[in-house]
């Protein structure tokens, strides 16, 4: 006889997550299936690599802002950061500083674990989310090419070592970056009183001679549900954006901690839409940044001394405007940052060929200018992390982008 | 009487929202006419209208909304005063609140398993803190539940209301038609209180009245929405030049305008540029609702507000447009609801919805042309759709969306909700929290989204809750028959019959293929 009568300590607690608080942070985390055989590599590093997407877009003038251009401080008008008085911006640079919602990266960029690159775009030009998101993440160079993702092909492209897990599969919210022909797992942190294991092994027999395909999916769930399963998964009470999101990288850390997990991830949250009342050094955006910051810190304490040999890269579809609306908000726009973090990052550093903010500089009179392909530190970090050639790189990984060189230097 | 298995599946699964238990003799019914079963809620155009006793207007919400906020900030305004010290800008009481509240029953109930956690998101404070958890649950018998306010209130009403309609529908197709649209035009109730008190008014004079009209009706009705206008900020939106935007140094959100174009009509590549949402931004300045004070109109209804609008004439995809208040916009809307590529993006997306992922572009060119020469005729569409061989031939190869599912649970094991606070947990706890997705472009509607690994994982634990709470009663040989009868698999068959309890046996079928496919 089946029972699922949940117990007290199971998720009645007022304090355990849920599925909605995960979907409204945003948050999902899927990784790679196979151990790559690089990761017994010679010179023992057993590099890790996790992408972050922040969907909706990004304030990069905003997360590390250019103080000393002069034109900033008019631009980014009353939402604009400081250097001095109450919430000031640690400087990064006599030009840069970061936004203070943010001290575990500068701590981590003052201990040379953390860069950021600045003035950066994808090859996409338009201004919409959805289309930004898949040039983003396929690597194409134009929308409209949703099949694969390119760090699915870098994948594809390195010897298959072992499979970390039994079970392949694309997860619903497995972000399109790792979509593709190489197998992946994803997994959400939930809490919710299971079916018994007969009763899903009853169902996936079923499914195994009438629906293969929900067969695969269910198999994978169950499988997944179990290696992420942890003590410390229950997130303070409280402010519920944020602690979203550290969970899901703990969780996240977690899994790619182990000796067999997957060495690499991807992320995505979301929520970075900011139209209207953006906030300056507090705020909306502030609070954002906040729960990003304390993902990054959630790697950082959970791959222990696998953060020596990881990198984390931070990106979004698009920029916003230069100029604040009349909403005390930004509009959709072109340049942004990217963020690095991890041990393996040459960081302390802020990487920009600053085009200005003078209104003749902006991208049509509107955006920060890029002066940066994303592509190219997409490149580099995978050409320094797992040896990947330029010439896949540049037709498979990336397609039709030759001209685009790998960024040199930017890992240890 | 001829009776086609197979067509009847297609009738209630892909069409309608399942088979209802009972003596309802659903199956029967729509396998000896399923196009006949499928098409029989459409002759009664105001059978998709909402009118239930106690369910307000959009003003008399806005109005009590209003209020209601007015009050608290003003309680803090006090608070703070004379508490200078502790005066932070976070107002943090109702958050704890919240907190307290949850205090639930433990094994009583199957979808309550989810924790509750209020949305996440971070936003403005004085909305953030109204926003309530979809969760009281009254039964609770120790520290009392706090009294829910007017805002958790009108949203459970609302979303009760909804709820009951789906599960005693006939059919459900035009359910299912509400569902679409109000997914289209979708607004989110975590914006604020203000979005969570209009979600439901939104879609009840929004959407509803236009499901079986016209499109471009349901357009305009939907863009000077109170609701649509605060979820996508162009109560905010200054014409820079308009006496409003002069004097207060503010100026153009252009978040509307762009959503108009990209996701309500053209669609993206639809033919429009950067300008176009510059300029259909400017054209809609002064598109707003009115407030407390009732300066501008009655509380909570749609007014032009001349003193916010940008004046003089506007270029939209290559025409001029003359300065003329609210009917400038009118005329943007109405020519965009006509676009060649509005009827596209439309037909591809209910086909998408109805039929197949990969939508069959000769279904998607005919309901394109459909649309385009009925003049965007909702019930013409919808028609054309139901009438296609295309529709009845493709295999069911959608997973049902966790809305359809658990509505379609709720249907066969005859369970008119009381409270709808199992749905909406549930539909939490499956990623479609109701009238809230995560962006304007709606929930997804794809087996990507829906059939993946977690979510298929718990689909399963929600199945094996509700049979545990539900199964005792039932016996679920019977409740193979009305929901596939001979187009069941010898396999489903089999794994039902043998299943080790009713209460497994419950579970096995409401996840079986022929339940979770449509």
């Amino acid at each position: 006889m089946e029972t699922t009568v949940p117990t007290t300590d199971c998720c009645e607690s007022p304090t355990s997550p849920s599925r909605r608080a995960m979907l409204l942070g945003g948050a999902s985390f899927a990784a790679w299936a196979y151990l790559p055989k690089f990761a017994r590599a010679a010179d023992g590093r057993d590099p890790r690599l996790v992408v972050v997407i922040l969907r909706g877009a990004l304030d990069g003038l905003a997360t590390v802002a250019p103080i000393g251009d002069p034109d900033y401080a008019g631009l980014h008008g009353s939402i604009a950061l400081t250097s001095s008085g109450p919430n000031a911006a640690p400087m990064l640079d006599s030009f840069f500083a970061l936004h203070p919602a943010m001290p575990e990266f500068a701590r981590m960029y003052r201990q040379k674990q953390a860069a950021v690159i600045h003035a950066v775009a994808t090859s996409y030009r338009e201004r919409s989310h959805f289309d930004g998101q898949d040039v983003l993440e396929s690597g194409f160079a134009g929308p409209g090419r949703v099949q694969s993702g390119w760090l699915n092909r870098a994948l594809e492209s390195l010897p298959k070592g072992e499979r970390v897990t039994s079970a392949l599969g694309v997860g619903p919210t497995t972000p399109l970056v790792l979509r593709g022909a190489a197998p992946t797992v994803g997994w959400t942190p939930v809490a919710l009183p299971q079916a018994a294991e007969d009763t899903a092994m009853r169902l996936i027999e079923l499914y195994r001679h009438r629906d293969p395909a929900l067969a695969a999916a269910l198999t994978q769930g169950l499988a997944l549900d179990k290696a992420a399963q942890g003590d410390d998964m229950k997130p303070k009470p409280g402010s519920n954006g944020i602690a979203a999101m550290r969970l899901v990288a703990r969780g996240a850390a977690k899994l790619m901690a182990a000796d067999d997990g997957p060495r690499i991830g991807a992320l995505a949250f979301d929520g970075w839409d900011t139209h209207a009342n953006e906030g300056g050094p507090v705020g909306r955006l502030a609070q954002l940044l906040s729960g990003l910051d304390g993902a990054l810190a959630e790697f950082e304490t959970g791959l222990g001394p696998r953060w020596r040999d990881t990198v984390v890269v931070v990106v979004t579809e698009f920029g916003r405007t230069a100029r604040i609306n009349g909403t005390a908000g930004t509009d959709h726009g072109t340049g942004t940052v990217a963020l690095l973090a991890g041990g393996a990052v040459k960081g302390g550093r802020v990487i920009a060929d600053w085009p200005g903010l003078k209104v003749a500089n902006l991208y049509q009179a509107r955006d920060l200018a890029p002066t940066t392909d994303l592509r190219a530190i997409m490149k580099g970090v995978l050409q320094d992390q797992f040896g990947l050639a330029e010439r896949v790189l540049a037709e498979t990984v990336f397609p039709d982008s030759t001209s685009v060189k790998p960024m040199k230097g930017l890992v240890v | 009487m001829a009776r086609d298995s197979q067509a009847a599946l297609v009738a209630l699964n892909r069409f309608g929202f399942g088979a209802r238990g009972g003596a309802s003799g659903d199956f029967v019914n729509a396998a000896s006419d399923p196009r006949g079963f499928v098409k029989a809620e459409m002759s009664r155009p105001n059978g998709v209208l909402l009118e239930v006793p106690g369910l307000q207007s959009t003003a008399a919400l806005g109005k009590a909304v209003f209020d209601y906020q007015f009050e608290i900030q003003q309680g803090r305004d006090a608070a703070a005063k004379s508490a200078p010290a502790a005066a932070t800008e976070g107002p943090q009481p109702p958050v704890d609140a919240k907190g307290q509240r949850r205090n639930l029953s433990l094994n009583s109930i199957a979808m309550d398993m989810a924790p509750r956690e209020p949305p996440a998101k971070p936003q403005e404070n004085a909305n953030a803190s109204m926003t309530p958890p979809e969760t009281m649950q009254p039964a609770a018998p120790k520290p009392p539940p706090q009294p829910l306010n007017i805002i958790q209130k009108t949203f459970r009403a609302e979303a009760l209301a909804r709820l009951q309609r789906a599960v005693i529908a006939d059919c459900g197709f035009t359910e299912r038609l509400v569902v679409f649209w109000s997914n289209h035009f979708c607004i989110s109730a975590n914006k604020g209180g203000v979005a969570r008190m209009w979600a439901g008014s939104f879609e009840r004079e929004a959407i509803r009245p236009f499901v079986l009209g016209r499109f471009g009706d349901m357009l305009k009705a939907v863009e000077q929405h109170p609701a649509m206008l605060f979820f996508l900020d162009n109560q905010q939106s200054l014409g820079p030049d308009s006496r409003a935007g002069k004097n207060r140094n503010r100026g153009l959100n252009e978040n509307l305008a762009r959503e108009i174009l990209e996701l309500h009509t053209l669609g993206v590549g639809g033919g429009y540029s950067q300008d176009d949402v510059t300029s259909l931004a400017r054209i809609i300045t002064g598109w707003t609702y009115a407030g407390r004070q009732g300066q501008l109109g009655a509380p909570g209804t749609f007014v032009f507000n001349a003193n916010a609008h940008q004046p003089g004439a506007q270029r939209v995809m290559g025409k001029s447009y003359e300065s003329g208040g609210v009917a400038q916009g009118e005329a943007v809307l109405a020519d965009i609801a006509r676009h060649p590529s509005t009827a596209k993006f439309i037909a591809t997306k209910f086909v998408r919805h109805f039929v197949a992922d990969d939508p069959p572009p000769a279904l998607v060119a005919r309901l394109a042309d459909v649309f385009g020469k009925t003049d965007g005729d909702l019930k013409a569409l919808a028609t054309a759709l139901v009438d296609s061989e295309e529709a009845w031939k493709a295999p069911l190869t959608k997973v049902r969306s966790p809305y359809e599912f658990l509505v379609a649970s709720g249907r066969l094991l005859a369970q008119i909700p009381g409270d709808p606070g199992r749905y909406l947990n549930g539909l939490n706890v499956l990623g479609q929290p109701l009238w809230a997705p995560a962006g304007p472009n709606g929930f997804p509607d794809s087996n990507a989204a829906w059939a993946a690994p977690e979510g298929m994982k718990l689909r399963l634990d929600i199945s094996a809750q509700i049979a545990s709470r539900l199964a005792d009663t039932i016996d679920p040989r019977d409740l193979l028959e009305l929901v596939a009868a001979d187009a069941a698999s010898m396999e489903t068959r089999r794994t039902v019959e043998r299943a080790e309890s009713r209460q497994q046996a419950l579970a096995l079928l409401l996840m079986s293929p022929e339940f979770q496919r449509r």
